[in-house]
């Protein structure tokens, strides 16, 4: 060092400094306080103001929910101490409640298979990594929900349809055989003949065969999270198509079409969702022919499923609207025909511009389905509602630690849709970022 | 000789009936036509079976019910009511109910959404969190959820009057809801209420004048300061003048209860406090939205030409971004009067809980209550959109 300096100056060149050290206060943990928390005197009062917040909400949450918490117990008696917490021995009591509702002790194997196939047709299908998209698709959206509709519900006495039956084996063979044997023409043919095969087949197979016998269960024994997943999910579901169905009715040109649409999603975009499921309670019986009538789930499943298709439809119509015209052209140009363009060209495009709506939309209906309660269903909420009132269990402390429960249900199934969106938006997102 | 022989053999595969299912045009007619005969079905058939439903259950249809007396009582009316009012009274009394719980809602709902979405683009990183995790908690809990936690986990949990929490400025907190000093205006009072209208029109032809004179002269006034004297010093220079003709009944223990003051139930605050904080989530994001929304060159731009930084904030930034904020931000304001109908969970007395509930329990003419109902929020939002429709078209941006 001393020789390169003294090597330096003897060929009188300027010497560089040696580089200076920032100010302690400028770098590292000292400088991150000075310039996020401490960068004036206000903002030094707000930090000081938001650190008594943040003590106040952990010291609230920690001796509430875990040090005063009591976590064992058989009745109310437990919690009824004074400046007692969170009553988790409740939640413990009821847990099978809250995830089952009344459904019958004997048969919740049958739910848990619900959850694991749902499971093992969803993980595939929302892992990027996995492949064989397809498949599981086609799992999920085609077997899936037959097999959970008769797990679920069970078989009717003795159903008896020869006709149907035969009807299924008939189209399944069609299926196969169009699939295995024919061109490419009648592959079509053949996916629409194993789609309709599928359900008639199941209903052999549950209920006419007698080969598997499952007790009927009414869905008035249902509830928890039970209702809460098949509102959401058939309300997803159902909502999605209605919603491509009216944004498109909206777009097009042909003003009946267009007015009918219109005047649908106006509509249902005005009144509160309350009023729909009263529709659907009270009227829909009044709407339908002596003699028919629907499950009370299945009117509430009709009035979510199309309300949340309105507010989609406005969802896709704004990317529909994002599409430049060309695109529309183009497809037009090379003789595509209109479900060809809609499903091959716009809509990939449109429905991947506008996925953080449609995500959005998922999640509004997701805690929507919490106003079922009001019909007399019983979610999550409604079920905790319910045994709040029940006087073994009568304790101060019972109704918040119900409600944190199912607060922390909804929220962690809200945020994960939000999160698991964000990722893959990103993921498709990846083209533009070069 | 080619162009002809196209033209032949489209004259020839037009002919076959089959091949017009092929023409663009007549495929939109042949289904429009189907659209407009499924339809005309369905509403036939839905007609035709209430109608049929509705005599066999022996449910007299029409608005007769109207002018029928109701026979119950309501826990919160703004207008007359006893329990030998009209069915048609019940309505107004639930529209009322419901107007003011949104009024009260959207003003409250702003400040707070305005204060944490601001809150969320803070410097101060403690700050930023905070407003972060209330936004991201509220939004993902259904508002249902958190009305039963207001209604039933908090101030079920409040103590009965006798032990009444005691706030400061006479306010007292207790099972039967909070009970404030109801204000008592004494002779002279008027004065200070014409005053202010004064200084609210003297305010706004000043503000009119200072714009007049600065686009012609460039000559700066200081109109914001000069309305701020205006609007409230002049109102309360006359109420010190008049001898401040004001008194407030304080509301005071009495036996079992609490007499006196103006008394909000804890329904309504339950209602209002679960749509602020709801609300207040989502105006939030509209705001931090919007406030990003305005390209980063625009505030460079207008430091640069020597704004201060609160000009650059009042003339360039809050302007371009209140074009962002404020369509979201009406559609806001529309769900929490929608969301207001929840109300009917916590026995708010909310045009759905008193009308399409007990009036449709009492009268069991669903139809014609649930129309009216629907009715009522339909035109509601219909009419904000036209505002909407309206103002976005006065404040687009105006391009070439």
């Amino acid at each position: 060092m001393q020789r390169d300096l003294a090597a330096n100056t003897a060929r009188n060149e300027p010497v560089a400094p040696a580089p200076m050290r920032p100010p302690r206060t400028e770098i590292g943990m000292l400088g991150w306080l000075r310039h996020n928390l401490f960068s004036s005197w206000g903002n030094a009062i707000l930090t000081i103001v938001g650190l008594y917040v943040v003590w106040k909400l952990l010291d609230g949450v920690v001796s509430w929910g875990f040090v005063n918490a009591v976590w064992t117990g058989d009745d109310g008696k437990a919690c009824q101490a004074e400046g007692s917490g969170a009553c988790w021995a409740f939640i413990r009591a009821k847990l099978s409640q809250f995830i089952y509702g009344r459904y019958p002790e004997e048969e919740r194997w049958r739910v848990d298979l619900v959850y694991a196939l749902a499971l093992a047709g969803l993980v595939p299908l929302m892992v990027p990594q996995i492949p064989g998209k397809a498949w599981s698709a086609g799992f999920t959206f085609l077997i899936f929900p037959v097999v959970a509709f008769w797990l679920l519900t069970g078989s009717a006495s003795n159903a008896s349809g020869g006709l149907l039956d035969v009807a299924g084996f008939v189209l399944g063979v069609v299926g196969l055989a169009c699939l295995l044997l024919a061109r490419s023409s009648l592959r079509l043919v053949g996916v629409l003949c194993l789609v309709a095969a599928v359900p008639l087949v199941m209903r052999w197979v549950f209920s006419t065969s007698g080969l598997v016998h499952l007790p009927l269960v009414p869905t008035e024994l249902w509830g928890g999270l039970l209702v809460t997943l098949v509102v959401a999910s058939v309300g997803i579901t159902g909502s999605f198509p209605v919603g491509i169905a009216l944004a498109l009715g909206r777009r097009s040109k042909m003003p009946f079409a267009r007015w009918a649409s219109i005047g649908f999603i106006e509509f249902v975009r005005g009144v509160p969702l309350i009023t729909v499921l009263f529709m659907a309670s009270v009227m829909l019986p009044l709407f339908l022919p002596a003699g028919v009538s629907f499950d009370k789930l299945v009117r509430a499943l009709v009035g979510v499923a199309l309300f949340a298709g309105a507010y989609m439809a406005e969802t896709i119509r704004g990317g529909l609207q994002a599409i430049p015209r060309g695109q529309f052209e183009a497809a037009e140009a090379l003789g595509l025909s209109y479900p060809q363009r809609m499903a091959l060209i716009v809509l990939p495009q449109a429905l991947k511009l506008v996925i953080p709506g449609i995500v959005n939309s998922f999640v509004g209906l997701f805690k929507d389905t919490s106003l079922v309660l009001i019909i007399g269903l019983f979610d999550v909420l409604g079920i905790v509602q319910l045994n709040l009132t029940d006087a073994k269990w009568f304790a101060n402390s019972t109704a918040m630690t119900g409600y944190v429960f199912a607060g922390l249900v909804f929220w962690v199934f809200c945020f994960g849709m939000s999160r698991y969106s964000q990722m893959i938006e990103r993921r498709l997102a990846q083209g533009e970022r070069r | 000789m080619a162009v002809t022989g196209i033209a032949e053999r489209r004259a020839r595969r037009t002919t076959s009936p089959l091949d017009l299912l092929y023409r663009p045009e007549v495929r939109q007619v042949l289904f429009q036509v189907i659209l407009v005969v499924a339809l005309a079905a369905l509403f036939w058939m839905i007609i035709s079976n209430t109608a049929a439903n509705l005599k066999r259950q022996n449910i007299a249809s029409g608005f007769g019910f109207w002018d029928t007396t109701a026979g119950f009582d309501i826990s919160q009316t703004l207008i007359d009511y006893t329990n030998t009012s009209t069915y048609g009274r019940v309505f107004w009394v639930g529209f009322y109910n419901t107007v003011l719980v949104a009024v009260i809602g959207i003003v409250f709902a702003t400040i707070v959404g305005f204060t944490m979405g601001i809150a969320r683009l803070s410097s101060n990183w403690l700050i930023a969190r905070l407003a972060t995790v209330y936004v991201e908690t509220i939004r993902n809990i259904p508002l249902l959820l958190q009305l039963f936690v207001w209604y039933f986990a908090v101030l079920k949990a409040v103590p009965p009057p006798r032990q009444s929490l005691e706030l400061p400025g006479g306010v007292f907190l207790n099972l039967r809801g909070l009970y404030l000093p109801a204000p008592v205006p004494r002779p002279g009072f008027d004065a200070v209420l014409l005053a202010l209208a004064v200084g609210f029109l003297l305010a706004v032809a000043i503000a009119t004048w200072a714009r007049r004179r600065q686009r012609f002269t460039g000559a700066q006034f200081p109109s914001g300061l000069a309305s701020l004297v205006l609007v409230i010093g002049l109102p309360v220079a006359v109420f010190v003048f008049a001898g401040a003709p004001l008194d407030f009944a304080y509301p005071k223990l009495s036996g079992f209860n609490f007499e006196g003051g103006i008394v909000i139930q804890p329904e309504l605050m339950a209602l209002l406090l679960g749509l602020v904080v709801y609300t207040g989530a989502f105006i939030a994001e509209i705001v931090r939205a919007g406030i990003q929304g305005v390209p980063k060159g625009q505030k460079e731009a207008a430091r640069a030409i020597g704004l201060t930084n609160s000009q650059v904030l009042r003339f360039v930034v809050i302007p371009q971004a209140m074009r962002i904020i404020i369509p979201p931000l009406t559609n806001n304001y529309l769900n929490l009067t929608k969301n207001s109908s929840l109300g009917v969970a916590i026995a708010y007395p909310d045009l759905v809980s008193v009308f399409a509930g007990t009036v449709l329990n009492q009268t069991g003419q669903a139809v014609e209550v649930i129309l009216i109902t629907m009715l009522v929020y339909l035109s509601l939002s219909l009419f904000t959109s036209f505002f909407m429709n309206w103002f976005n078209a006065r404040m687009a941006l105006v391009e070439r």
